[in-house]
């Protein structure tokens, strides 16, 4: 009477019926935790992909001197140099925010204005890392 | 894969206006989501000009006075009107709440009123929560203890364990926070809801029950449970200030350190 599967069928039996379905996505307000949470993903993946490119650049030191060069004359474009700043924020964000989540886990911040206050902290403190990083990059630091 | 566009059926379309016909200066259009079963055409959004000057603060007041005044088949759900009961949850101006205690005047410009984000709609602002309610039947939601009746002797709680359900027991089932929460939207047959889960954890958390290890092992579940990703939109609308977030995380502790 009270398993899951009950409740599956139930959920899949109201979901044919022919009255709508209430807009969702399409009227709910952001807030900066939702914001902030659906930004951890996605950057999540652009990681993803970050990591196989820096992993193939490395490859291409091994390669030799032509293939290393077509990659260092991509990263002097326009699109390239903003393509490595893109990625400095991107792995900043991500690690400060997943900071976030393993003090979740521990069971601490979920107070809703703590929660807030340490969203902005990593928001603000990835572009702080990446403006770090810039300059160190650019050994001005 | 989750759809995050409305099906055809769904699509809202453009409504009525109900022109203000009094001469107060101070009005307010309420733009309001209507949907009725027996025309099966989509849903639309009417347009109320209503006369704020004479009307009560609280978003509830507003609805009242259009069904009185200018559309009496507006229909929505409402009973004690002062956030006890939680009948009256909508989404307004973009956030689940509670009708009742919502006050419009701290909200610029148009208001919104929509039914609870991603349910099957009844009419106008209702939306089915069949769902939601099975599921929490599924935690069973009572005291399990080992006596039989026959001891005749009351189960004590002292005050501290009292304290560990404050903040619990508050909770009157309204759904805002289910039906706030992105991954409720995408798993609602599965996954089990922020509202379901603070439960789960009231009832885990209450120093009486003996069937505290069975509750846990129930829960521990990849869909029912770690589908929550900490989004924090439940805690961001519970109109009664409670934090489902941190009783799901809590949950999530006691099975990672049990």
């Amino acid at each position: 009477m009270f398993d899951e599967k009950n409740v599956t069928l139930v959920y899949k039996f109201i979901m044919k019926n022919n009255n709508p379905l209430s807009p969702h996505l399409q009227i709910y307000k952001w807030q900066i935790s939702s914001l902030l949470s659906i930004a951890h993903r996605i950057v999540g993946v652009i990681n993803f992909f970050a990591i196989a490119l820096i992993c193939i650049w490395s490859l291409s030191l091994l390669l030799g001197q032509n293939s290393y060069l077509s990659i260092q004359i991509f990263f002097n474009t326009v699109f390239g140099k903003f393509f490595v700043i893109a990625i400095c924020w991107t792995f900043s964000f991500h690690i400060l925010n997943e900071i976030r989540h393993l003090i979740w886990d521990a069971g601490y911040g979920f107070d809703l204005k703590i929660a807030k206050i340490t969203g902005l902290l990593a928001l603000i403190g990835s572009f702080v890392f990446t403006i770090f990083f810039y300059l160190i990059g650019r050994n001005i630091l | 894969m989750a759809q995050f566009s409305l099906p055809q059926n769904s699509k809202i379309e453009v409504g009525k206006y109900y022109k203000n016909t009094t001469n107060s200066k101070n009005i307010k259009k309420i733009n309001v989501y209507r949907w009725d079963p027996s025309t099966g055409k989509n849903p639309r959004v009417d347009t109320f000009e209503v006369d704020i000057e004479n009307c009560g603060p609280k978003v509830l007041d507003i609805l009242f006075k259009i069904k009185n005044e200018i559309d009496p088949s507006l229909t929505f759900r409402r009973s004690c009107a002062h956030g006890v009961c939680g009948s009256c949850a909508m989404n307004i101006d973009g956030v689940n709440t509670l009708a009742c205690i919502k006050s419009h005047t701290d909200i610029n410009g148009d208001l919104n009123i929509y039914p609870l984000p991603h349910l099957k709609v009844v009419k106008d602002l209702i939306g089915d929560l069949t769902t939601l309610y099975k599921q929490y039947e599924s935690i069973q939601p009572w005291l399990k203890v080992d006596q039989t009746g026959k001891e005749k002797s009351e189960l004590k709680q002292s005050q501290k364990d009292r304290e560990k359900l404050d903040g619990y027991y508050e909770c009157i089932l309204c759904a805002c926070c289910s039906t706030s929460c992105p991954s409720y939207w995408w798993n609602g047959d599965k996954y089990l809801g922020p509202a379901v889960l603070l439960q789960a954890y009231r009832w885990i958390n209450d120093s009486r029950d003996g069937d505290k290890k069975e509750r846990l092992k129930k829960v521990a579940d990849e869909l029912k449970l770690y589908r929550c990703h900490t989004i924090m939109n439940c805690t961001n609308s519970c109109p009664k200030g409670l934090n489902p977030a941190k009783a799901i995380g809590s949950i999530k502790k006691m099975l990672a350190t049990s």
